[in-house]
């Protein structure tokens, strides 16, 4: 049971974790504390969101670069919508965040799916697409006069005493959702282990007489509802909406969810996993931060980062393969 | 329908575009028999399982009964609701997921909106394996399994998807003689059951070991269904292909002529020790035992890609060091390997760039590399040609051949290095019995022309009729030598499979 533990990617970057927060603990007064977890929990909200819809979209065996550009286009369809019809409600932009971001995703799915073409090729050039139109109807142009509620920050729970006061913010709690949801999905539901059977064996899914069609479509649909959330927590967070301020930050994620032990080949990976995965290079962004690092040799430390843990994996399979 | 049978087909017929590949076949499976259909590629038997588990739809007119209900033809689905499994040869299970999860895959495959029952899963999977008579960790992933247990794996999730006719296909091309035997106590514990077992094995000697009855197909017909113990190898073989195969053993003596290798006190740690023997010009030496004896080992250090611990290897009398196995190429050295899918042939690729694959620099101008494509193309179609191997277009990838032309495919890319010893591990798996006997003719011609050879092989009749002399290797040691023309074909099968 404990030599099953050591094998697991999750096991493995959870004490790399736990190392890094006990030495920057004793490097930085402010790092550990629940100040600063509520903070970068707030700061990373959407990237955790974008992780999970990837996750999904790896173990089904397919991959997604289209869904930065998903969540800018869906995202900002649906802000000029409420800003030319005057639409106060939450629920009705969030819904069409959703269902153009789905759309988006569902798009996606049929080439991949229905024209038998390569996830990589028609999602690099659904981002192409996507951005593209995005750019070109919109100049490029921010929207800053977002309705009242899209911007407000709001605290749905406080807690601490007074002088320590800690908040869960919007962010945090469609987070938590997120995760949840798709926790859900992947574990307790025959949809999330046919998405891992497919991502295994799509051949052999399909003559135990599992749909695989609807499969595809639920990945890549379930990636763009995730990129929209996603989207929608960002713009949330800068009050304001930069249609070219999320694209070309697709493979950090990608980057993130593979440490996290997912595999590019489908059939692996855990949702704990991709949140670990990206905590291990948040909390060494932080960490060189309150260390006071400059900024740029950021991308070296985590680029070897992910190499090295990489590397320590494969060989770790590998040795676990020829014993 | 007579009391005893659980299936009984008649009159099936299947056309593709004009050609006929099941031309009214009837074939009766009885409850609780293994029932073997045998036959050549194309002959129809892959036809006739997928008619049956309602892959294909057959022509008009045919009828498909068993016990309550009749078909004239079958969905997927009522194939399964009658009970009918087929395990296929790549197994079709889910590498990474668990024991468990691949036996009891009915219960999260059958709905996609349902709350997993990861309990009852486990059970259904435990109850199946104990049936059987098996242990096996539930939560260990498939990935992580021999293939003969995912085999086991494959039969207990059939079994748990209430299969009554189990279907298998080439089910022990990739098992070892010890795995064979298992696999034929699973079947003895499934037909006790009462489940009928369909086998397709291009192994003719298994076949017969295991079968209760043959059916043999040719050209989409029938020959005829005969009890298995009334069969042996050859007669199944001529039928099968409807010539008469002859087999003689070699009676020349080659102690006389000039050594083309020769390796003395070959060692390397935990695979072999202390190996000494010799080939001879135009020799053709079988290496027989069991998988795991170390024949592959030997084989792979003789063409450089291993390297010893200690002894030497001699190349005509001098001795030579191979760094990598293009000094072994150079020493015209060349390597068919016995596996086929995934070490020798480039899959993907067309069938003239694998047969060129291994002398660009012959066909290369000297001073860029650039491939002259004039010098390719002779090189191509002289081989196939020579080899008389049946192909489309020489552009298609390699994997649209059949097992043999593949073989075929293989052996042209190393005779096209014009080797003077050519190593052959397994020529003949996954081939069928036509295209065995033109590989046994090529490799008599070879000899005859002077090339030196070493058969490696599992199947002892193939050493035995092939080769000059036969060395039995075990544990990683030569433990002895026969010449076929001193010895009995079953006196050598029993020292060899022991």
């Amino acid at each position: 049971m404990i030599k099953n533990l050591f094998n697991r990617m999750e096991f493995l970057i959870g004490i790399v974790i736990l190392i890094l927060i006990v030495v920057m603990a004793f490097g930085s007064a402010s790092f550990f504390t629940v100040q600063n977890l509520m903070y970068q929990l707030d700061a990373y909200s959407g990237d955790i969101i974008f992780a999970m819809g990837l996750l999904v979209v790896l173990i089904a065996g397919g991959i997604d670069i289209s869904f930065m550009a998903t969540a800018s286009a869906s995202v900002y369809i649906a802000a000029k919508l409420s800003l030319i019809y005057h639409i106060e409600n939450p629920i009705l932009a969030l819904a069409c965040i959703s269902v153009s971001a789905i759309a988006f995703g569902l798009i996606n799915a049929f080439f991949i799916y229905n024209m038998k073409m390569v996830s990589i090729i028609v999602t690099i050039s659904m981002q192409s697409v996507i951005f593209g139109l995005l750019m070109y109807f919109t100049d490029g142009r921010l929207i800053y006069d977002l309705p009242e509620w899209w911007v407000e920050p709001t605290n749905l729970y406080t807690f601490g005493s007074s002088g320590n006061l800690y908040s869960i913010t919007v962010p945090i709690m469609v987070l938590a959702l997120c995760i949840a949801l798709t926790i859900f999905i992947l574990n307790k539901t025959s949809l999330g282990k046919q998405v891992y059977a497919l991502g295994g064996n799509q051949e052999a899914a399909h003559r135990i007489g599992i749909n695989v069609g609807v499969l595809h479509y639920f990945a890549y649909g379930y990636m763009g509802f995730m990129a929209g959330i996603a989207g929608f927590v960002q713009s949330y967070r800068n009050s304001e909406i930069n249609p070219s301020a999320l694209v070309g930050k697709e493979l950090d994620i990608l980057a993130a969810v593979v440490l996290g032990g997912a595999s590019l080949t489908g059939g692996k990976g855990s949702v704990i996993g991709t949140i670990l995965g990206i905590s291990l290079i948040a909390i060494i962004k932080n960490g060189l931060n309150l260390a006071g690092v400059s900024s740029y040799s950021f991308d070296i430390i985590i680029g070897l980062c992910i190499l090295v843990a990489i590397t320590i994996t494969h060989i770790h399979e590998r040795k676990k393969k020829l014993s | 329908m007579e009391q005893d049978l659980f299936l009984s087909a008649k009159n099936i017929s299947k056309y593709f575009a004009g050609t006929i590949a099941l031309n009214k076949v009837d074939i009766d499976l009885r409850k609780g028999e293994v029932h073997c259909l045998a036959g050549m590629n194309g002959c129809g038997k892959s036809t006739f399982i997928k008619i049956i588990s309602g892959v294909y739809t057959p022509e008009k007119n045919a009828l498909i009964e068993f016990d309550d209900a009749s078909y004239s033809k079958l969905t997927p689905s009522q194939a399964i609701k009658e009970g009918v499994q087929v395990i296929f040869q790549d197994l079709s299970l889910f590498p990474n997921l668990t024991v468990a999860e691949n036996i009891g895959v009915k219960q999260f495959a059958s709905s996609l909106f349902a709350i997993n029952k990861r309990k009852s899963q486990r059970e259904i999977a435990q109850k199946v394996l104990d049936e059987l008579g098996f242990t096996m960790e539930l939560d260990v992933k498939v990935a992580d399994l021999s293939i003969a247990n995912r085999q086991i794996i494959a039969i207990c999730r059939a079994i748990a998807n209430d299969g009554k006719l189990l279907v298998m296909d080439e089910p022990t091309a990739s098992l070892t003689r010890q795995e064979v035997r298992s696999l034929e106590k699973v079947v003895k514990t499934l037909t006790k059951r009462g489940i009928t077992i369909v086998f397709v094995s291009h192994r003719l000697e298994e076949v017969l070991d295991i079968s209760d009855r043959v059916t043999v197909l040719r050209d989409g017909v029938k020959v005829g269904t005969y009890p298995a113990s009334e069969m042996n190898t050859q007669r199944l073989g001529e039928l099968m292909t409807g010539i008469k195969i002859e087999s003689s053993i070699k009676e020349h003596d080659y102690s006389s002529k000039e050594n083309i290798i020769e390796v003395r006190g070959l060692t390397r740690k935990d695979e072999y020790s202390d190996i000494s023997f010799s080939i001879k010009k135009g020799e053709v030496l079988g290496l027989g035992g069991l998988l795991g004896s170390g024949r592959t080992e030997l084989a792979t250090t003789l063409f450089g890609i291993h390297k010893p611990d200690s002894g030497e290897i001699l190349v005509k009398g001098k001795p030579v060091f191979f760094r990598n196995h293009s000094d072994a190429v150079s020493q015209r050295i060349g390597y068919v390997s016995e596996d086929r899918l995934s070490l020798g042939a480039i899959m993907e690729q067309s069938i003239a760039d694998n047969i060129t694959v291994s002398v660009l620099n012959k066909i290369s101008s000297r001073r860029i590399g650039v491939v002259r494509s004039k010098s390719e193309r002779e090189q191509i179609k002289h081989w196939i040609k020579e080899l008389s191997i049946k192909i489309g277009f020489e552009t298609e990838p390699i994997s649209t051949l059949s097992g043999g032309n593949q073989q075929k495919v293989m052996l042209a890319k190393w005779l096209a290095t014009d080797p003077e010893l050519l190593i052959l591990d397994s020529p003949t798996v996954g081939v069928d019995v036509s295209a065995k006997a033109s590989i046994y003719a090529l490799v008599d011609k070879l000899a005859s022309a002077g090339m030196s050879i070493l058969m490696i092989s599992d199947e002892v009749p193939e050493l035995y009729y092939n080769c000059d002399r036969v060395l039995h290797m075990k544990d990683g040691k030569l433990i002895g030598e026969y010449a076929p023309r001193e010895i009995e074909e079953h006196k050598l099968m029993e020292i060899i499979n022991d």
